[in-house]
Parts: structure tokens; C-alpha cells; sequence
């Protein structure tokens, strides 16, 4: 059972009865043949400069966090993928939001999903809410070189509820590992700043899920609005953002009918407000039009 | 001087062995019913657990010595989420798990001194009632795929023989959880919920199909 894809080799003990204690599934994977993280060659110095074209955001509220996230991956000038998700559940009460190069991002968070449940089969319990914020960042410093040598940089979010405190957590990264915990609300990616600027003006300490949604829904709106890298809501093809609410039930996707039907909501109350260099033309039926033309905001 | 001593006698004396040391443990049963596979043991520790989860569909039983099974158990953990994370979800499958404990208990049956004092049982829920699967290896790395149930560890046979007769088809929760522990008590006496440990690989679990149950809901489950 020491590693099913090989033949042990001449004098190789082929069975492993005890790996010791160790719950480490990266170094579980290498010790298979197996590397994560497997040394990256190239050069130093002038990295390719990978634009971090994303939205992702989390904001506590009284029963945890909600976080939400834009679906368009760019490269370049060019949108190279319109139903991205950039929202995945870690483990039943967390969740992690990805920025950066989406390769190397998709990849840790299978990563980390699977650390997590590793640990939690193998002692009977799942780590910690702190544990879990520190497995992440042992793997974004992990990154480190990739990120250096070739600007795959990965930043993500990592958020969710703390059965332990019993209320909602947030971590954000920097590309170092750099691990850092804010209090109330976070977003990250090229549209990060409108976003957060967005949750500033609306966040208080008693959010209900429907005011936070709200929230967010208008922090990724005005992040695509001014970002071009960043994915507004896509009636024609049904794509919109995703959101998920994690609380002590644990992680539930907010069903993509409601999101459309907040933005609709939200789209429509823009269109009213009036400011709009089209108003003069007849007004479409058709409402991604308005959602995607100027806004006074 | 060198003796000789042969082979046959070296095997007997290895199984006796790690027979006498599997029969101080206490029964496990593992059982089709009509949402998936039950497993119950009498266990009175509530944190050693005999019953664990493997994989999305798969679950672990052991009888026997804890830290060996215990063992096999952390293995096999690490041997589907290898796998999984190599190949894909689907790709981490009972059989091959089974496979390959049968390897390495054979291994040990053969070439340490000690045999491992183990039976222990890998269960995978299938989409339908027709392919869930037991599989139960002994101590000497022999495979058996059972249909329906299972029983491993002490008086197994007694155990085994109840079953026979009370096994049937399309068993409810409770009613498959009532005859598990009723086959793994016998006419004399009775098992108190505080030491049946209980799980189960549902069917309507989402991805990870294991779940333990105890408790209140195990209370509410057997009845009165």
C-alpha cells in the first residue's frame, strides 16, 4: 500500500504499516510521488505580470459570513472564461474565495478542501477555525516561488463560522503567507477596492442575511461597474455571481434564482435613479443592456 | 543445533494465534438496508472508535486489536485521498481498497513473526441497493465479498447465524439497527445504546455519505 501506481524498487520495505502520526497531506502527496507543489524552473527577476482580475468579498453578519464572488476569468484584454466560481466551500463551516492565477488558485483550494477532511478523518475531528486559517497560509507560502519566479500569484479569502467563538471570521493572505484577520468585512482582486469602498458605506455590526446579501450584491455590482476585469451579473446566459452564507448550519449556497433576482432588483432601481446618457433613447425591454450602461453612481 | 519446523505448523500456529487474539473483541455487524449500509459494534468507548470514515462512499470497520486496526484504518484514509486527489472522486473505490489491505495483512501474515490480530471490514454505498458493497478480510489477507451482511470479531458465528434468520430485504433504519443489535446480543441479554457505536453510509447524505449516529437519535431509532 506504500504507493499503488509503483512497484517498490530492490530492497524498498513494501509495506508501510505506520506513517507515523503526521496528518500532513502535502506531505503525504510528495512522500507518493506525488508534489503539489512541485518545483517551479525559470528564472528570476522579469516575471510575466499576471493581472489579478477578480472580485471576491466577505462580510460577517449576525448568524456568520456571507461571501460572494464574480464569475469572469481575463487574460489580458481578453475574458477567457464567463462562468468561473471562484466561491468553494473549505469544509462544512468554512469557505475560501480565490484571487490571482486561476491555475495555481483552483488547485490549492482542492488542496486545502482536502487537507481539511484529511485531518478531520484521520483524528476523528475537524482543526480548528484557527488551524484551518493557518493550514491555508502554510500553502500560499508554499506558492512563494511560483509567485516570484513567474507572478502565479494566488491570494485568497478565507472566511466562515467559528463553532468554538460561535460567530462569523475572516482572513485574508498576501502572497508571502502573511495571514491576517479582520474584523468585519474584506474583498479582494482588481475590483476589490470599489467593492470594499461599497461595504464601508453600508456595513453595520447588526446585519440580517438579507441586508449583507444586499450588500454584497451592490459591492460586486459597483466593482464591475468600474472594473473591466471583473464580471457584472449575465441575464443573457444566466450567469451571475456566486454567493454562499456560511453559518452553524454550515456552508448553503445562495440559489442562483435569488441572486438573479436581487440584481434584477438592484439593475432596476439603478435604471429609475435616472443619470444616464441613454436616457434620452427609448427605454429597452431588454435589462442587461441597462445593467451594463452607465451608471451615475 | 538448527530444528525444523514446517511450514503448515508455523501457519496453524500464527491463525490460533491471531484468531484467540480477534476473539477477545467484542462483534461488529455491517448490513444492506434500504437507504444504504448500516454498521453497528458494540463498543462501550464513545472516542475509540471501531467504525470510521474512509471516503465519500466508503466506510471502515475493525475488530480486534485497536491500535492495529486503527492503523490499517489511518492507511486506508491516506491510500483514497491519494488517490482521489491523483485521479478524480470516482476513481476511490472499495475494491481496490479492499485489494490492497489484503496485501499488506497477507504481507504481515506471512513474513512478521506476530500476525495482525485484526478482521476488518471496507463498505462502499452504491446509487442502488444492488451495488452497495462488504467486503471483510481476516487477519491472513483473505477477501470475502459478502452479500447483505457481514459479521466480523469474537463470536461472529453466533452472531452470523441470528442474521441469517432475521436478515431480509428493504429493512428501514430502525428496523435494520433493531435486528443488528439484536443478532449482536442473542436471546440473553441486551445492548444498551450508550455501547452500540452506530454509523451509516446513507444514500441521502450528500457527498460524504457517513454518518455516525448516537445519542438521542440512536435512542429514538432502537425504541423502546
Amino acid at each position: 500500500m506504500a504507493n499503488d501506481r509503483e512497484e517498490p524498487g530492490p530492497g524498498a520495505d513494501p509495506v508501510v504499516i505506520s506513517d507515523g502520526h503526521s496528518t500532513d497531506v502535502v506531505a503525504l502527496l510528495r512522500q507518493r510521488g506525488c508534489d503539489p507543489f512541485a518545483a517551479v524552473e525559470g528564472r528570476g527577476g522579469d516575471a510575466p505580470a499576471v493581472t489579478h482580475g477578480t472580485t471576491i468579498c466577505a462580510i460577517r453578519y449576525v448568524d456568520g459570513v456571507v461571501m460572494a464572488g464574480d464569475r469572469r476569468a481575463t487574460a489580458g484584454n481578453i475574458i477567457a472564461h464567463r462562468a468561473m466560481e471562484k466561491v468553494y466551500p473549505a469544509d462544512r463551516h468554512s469557505g475560501v474565495a480565490i484571487a490571482g492565477a486561476a491555475g495555481a488558485a483552483m488547485e490549492m483550494v482542492k488542496l486545502f478542501q482536502l487537507q481539511l477532511e484529511h485531518y478531520e478523518k484521520l483524528e476523528g475531528m475537524a482543526l480548528s477555525f484557527e488551524g484551518k486559517a493557518n493550514t491555508l497560509a502554510q500553502m500560499v507560502r508554499s506558492n512563494l516561488p511560483a509567485a516570484i519566479q513567474m507572478g502565479m500569484v494566488v491570494v485568497p479569502l478565507f472566511a466562515g463560522y467559528d463553532l468554538r467563538r460561535e460567530r462569523g471570521r475572516i482572513f485574508t493572505y498576501d502572497y508571502t503567507g502573511g495571514r491576517y484577520e479582520e474584523t468585519d468585512y474584506q474583498a479582494e482582486g482588481s475590483g476589490g477596492r470599489d467593492a470594499r469602498t461599497t461595504i464601508k458605506l453600508g456595513w453595520h455590526d447588526s446585519l440580517t442575511r438579507d441586508e449583507t446579501l444586499e450588500l454584497a450584491i451592490q459591492a460586486l455590482y459597483e466593482a464591475a461597474d468600474e472594473d473591466s476585469a471583473t464580471g457584472g451579473p449575465d441575464p443573457i446566459r444566466g450567469l451571475y455571481p456566486k454567493m454562499a452564507t456560511i453559518t452553524a448550519e454550515g456552508f448553503v449556497d445562495v440559489p442562483d434564482q435569488e441572486v438573479a433576482t436581487r440584481f434584477a432588483a438592484l439593475i432596476e432601481r439603478r435604471r429609475q435613479r435616472g443619470g444616464s446618457v441613454e436616457q434620452a433613447a427609448p427605454p429597452t425591454s431588454v435589462t442587461p443592456k441597462a445593467g451594463r450602461g452607465k451608471s451615475s453612481s | 543445533m538448527p530444528f525444523y519446523v514446517s511450514p503448515e505448523q508455523v501457519m496453524n500456529d500464527k491463525a490460533q494465534y491471531a484468531r484467540k487474539g480477534i476473539a477477545r473483541g467484542r462483534s461488529l455487524v455491517g448490513m444492506v438496508y434500504d437507504e444504504g449500509i448500516l454498521l453497528a459494534a458494540e463498543n462501550p468507548s464513545e472516542v475509540l472508535h471501531k467504525i470510521s470514515e474512509i471516503y465519500d462512499r466508503i466506510a471502515f470497520a475493525g475488530a480486534g486489536k485497536y491500535s492495529e486496526y486503527d492503523s490499517l484504518r489511518r492507511q486506508g484514509v491516506q491510500f483514497a485521498d491519494v488517490r482521489g486527489y491523483q485521479y478524480s472522486r470516482e476513481d476511490v473505490d472499495a475494491r481496490s481498497l479492499a485489494n490492497a489491505y489484503a496485501q499488506v495483512m497477507n504481507h504481515v501474515f506471512t513474513t512478521e513473526i506476530k500476525p495482525l490480530e485484526v478482521e476488518i471490514l471496507v463498505a462502499e454505498v452504491g446509487h442502488t441497493t444492488e451495488t452497495d458493497q462488504l467486503f471483510r478480510i481476516t487477519f491472513d489477507g483473505i477477501v470475502m465479498d459478502d452479500d447483505h451482511y457481514s459479521v466480523l470479531g469474537g463470536e461472529s458465528e453466533p452472531v452470523a447465524e441470528r442474521l441469517k434468520d432475521s436478515w431480509q430485504a428493504g429493512l428501514s433504519l430502525g428496523d435494520a439497527l433493531r435486528t443488528a443489535r439484536a443478532a449482536l446480543a442473542g436471546p440473553e441479554r441486551t445492548i444498551e445504546p450508550a455501547s452500540l457505536e452506530v454509523a451509516v453510509l446513507s444514500r441521502s447524505n450528500g457527498r460524504r455519505a457517513f454518518r455516525r449516529i448516537d445519542g438521542e437519535p440512536l435512542a429514538e431509532l432502537l425504541g423502546p
